[in-house]
């Protein structure tokens, strides 16, 4: 579904992703882990080009994401993928002058040009899915952060994508929201989701991921099952992580 | 010495009214273009490309560095130089829209630059080009967000219209005028058309009000 193949990303004269090679299988899930400014969050990014890249290849689902095109057919290309991939940021970037509802329907409506009828069904049980369905007339400034990250996975979904991108999603809530969120996620991952997931939770990661990836000043340092990667890590680099985090 | 005769404004009330009338309608053509066009300038200014870019701000610039008058005389009487021959009303419209849109655009800039990065990204996630973000995302926050500073400058247009006298559109001040010439009665007819003006400012406000608190839940 996914395929990374030596890519490479520099802001400025900073390199950030020195060569990362991975694949995701249509229905797997990636869990993405690793110290901050290891580069987890510009190599998810990456992927449906809300971030350029400096060398390698990014194909999803057949397509090269970061096709030499210029101009316009470079905006209509990306756009294209972008519909079929979701994505959720850690600070939820809702749209704060719609509701939910709209904030659901919004992309569908404009741009597969659902009708309004069927729209609001979708989000209607898209908002049931998550638990919400009786905020579905709140703006997000009404939201707790945990519900406001359940409309914005509700958001994502609206657009029935064949990826989901989770970046930290759970890292600006406070610890008695998190279990909602992560409740979402786990569910998505029985109905077979294919998703990338960067955290900080190696417990959730350990539990939901079939597959981990532990990242570094750039690099690929270790992945594998979570049994393996954290219970028996081949690399010095990746013990003193996990020491430092599970300590 | 004569004394202030006030019952004089009275017999002029059509004339005062009528003038009050035309104001409110050069407000409010203007009003309404000049946040059209401050929209405009505003997009056209924040666009990656120079050749976009540079003329724009050469453009706000030239409108901003410049005073208001100059301009009204410069689409009024300069314009028929190269066979543009506008009303008054018309002129007036135009040199008030452009002014202030340029007053506007700058406004309206700040606004979309203060949005955060993260809602143009949400917005780029989902499929969304570049300017269905803007019109969907971007700026039905941005023109929230600066709604009292657009209001400023409205009630700043509302007085400022009164320039507009000089090229002889009947609006309120030259209604005034005409009055005083033929009753010699300045003191009163120009208390008088302050107040008419504050009335019309009073009820600009009303509205602005009424416009941000629809506004204020769902920031
Ligand atoms: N837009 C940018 N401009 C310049 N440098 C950037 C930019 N975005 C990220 N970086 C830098 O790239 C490096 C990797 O950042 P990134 O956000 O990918 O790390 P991360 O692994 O997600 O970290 P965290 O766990 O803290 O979220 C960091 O050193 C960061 O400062
Ligand atoms: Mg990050």
């Amino acid at each position: 579904m996914i395929q990374v193949a030596d890519l490479h990303k520099a802001f400025g004269a900073v390199e950030v992703l020195k060569g990362i090679d991975l694949t995701v299988e249509r229905g797997q899930i990636l869990a993405i882990i690793g110290p901050s400014g290891s580069g987890k969050s510009t190599l998810l990014r990456t992927i449906n080009h809300l971030e350029s890249v400096d060398r390698g290849e990014i194909w999803f689902d057949g397509m090269l994401v970061n096709q030499p095109l210029r101009g316009r057919r470079f905006e209509r290309h990306v756009n294209r993928i972008r519909q079929h991939i979701g994505m959720v940021f850690q600070h939820f970037n809702l749209f704060p002058h719609m509701t939910a509802l709209e904030n659901i329907t919004m992309a569908p409506m404009l741009l597969k040009k659902t009708p309004r009828r069927e729209a609001r069904e979708l989000a209607e049980s898209l908002l049931r899915k998550v638990g919400l369905l009786d905020r579905i007339d709140y703006y997000p400034a009404q939201l707790s952060g945990g519900q406001k990250q359940r409309v914005a996975i509700a958001r994502a979904l609206a657009m029935e994508p064949k990826v989901m991108l989770f970046d930290e999603v759970t890292s600006s809530l406070d610890p008695e929201l998190v279990g909602e969120v992560n409740k979402v996620m786990k569910q998505l991952a029985q109905e077979h989701m294919t998703m990338l997931i960067v955290t900080h939770e190696l417990r959730f990661a350990a539990d939901v991921a079939d597959h981990v990836l532990f990242m570094a000043d750039g690099v690929v340092v270790e992945e594998g099952p979570p049994a393996q990667l954290f219970r028996a890590p081949a690399q010095e680099r990746t013990k003193t992580f996990l020491q430092e985090v599970f300590k | 010495m004569q004394g202030f005769d006030f019952w004089a404004v009275t017999e002029y009330s059509d004339v005062l009214l009528a003038g009050m009338a035309w104001t409110a309608l050069l407000t409010v053509a203007s009003s309404g273009l000049s946040l059209v066009g401050g929209a405009v300038f505003a997009l056209l200014g924040l666009s990656r490309s120079r050749v976009v870019r540079m003329p724009t701000a050469f453009f706000v610039w030239l409108f901003l560095g410049t005073p208001l008058l100059l301009q009204l005389y410069l689409i009024y009487f300069g314009l028929v130089q190269i066979g543009i021959d506008l009303t008054a009303f018309a002129a007036g419209v135009i040199a008030l829209s452009l002014h202030f849109a340029v007053y506007n655009a700058d406004v309206i800039r700040a606004g979309i630059v203060a949005i955060d990065r993260g809602q143009h990204e949400a917005s780029r996630s989902l499929g969304l080009g570049l300017g269905q973000t803007m019109r969907k995302v971007i700026l039905p926050q941005a023109l929230r967000n600066v709604t009292p500073a657009l209001g400023n400058n409205m009630i700043a247009l509302l007085k400022e219209s009164s320039l507009v006298s000089i090229i002889g559109v009947m609006e309120l001040t030259l209604s005034a005028q005409r009055a005083i010439s033929e009753t010699f009665r300045p003191f009163e007819f120009y208390i008088a058309a302050g107040a008419l003006y504050y009335v019309l400012n009073a009820v600009l406000e009303l509205v602005l009000r009424r416009v941000e608190r629809g506004t204020a839940m769902t920031r």
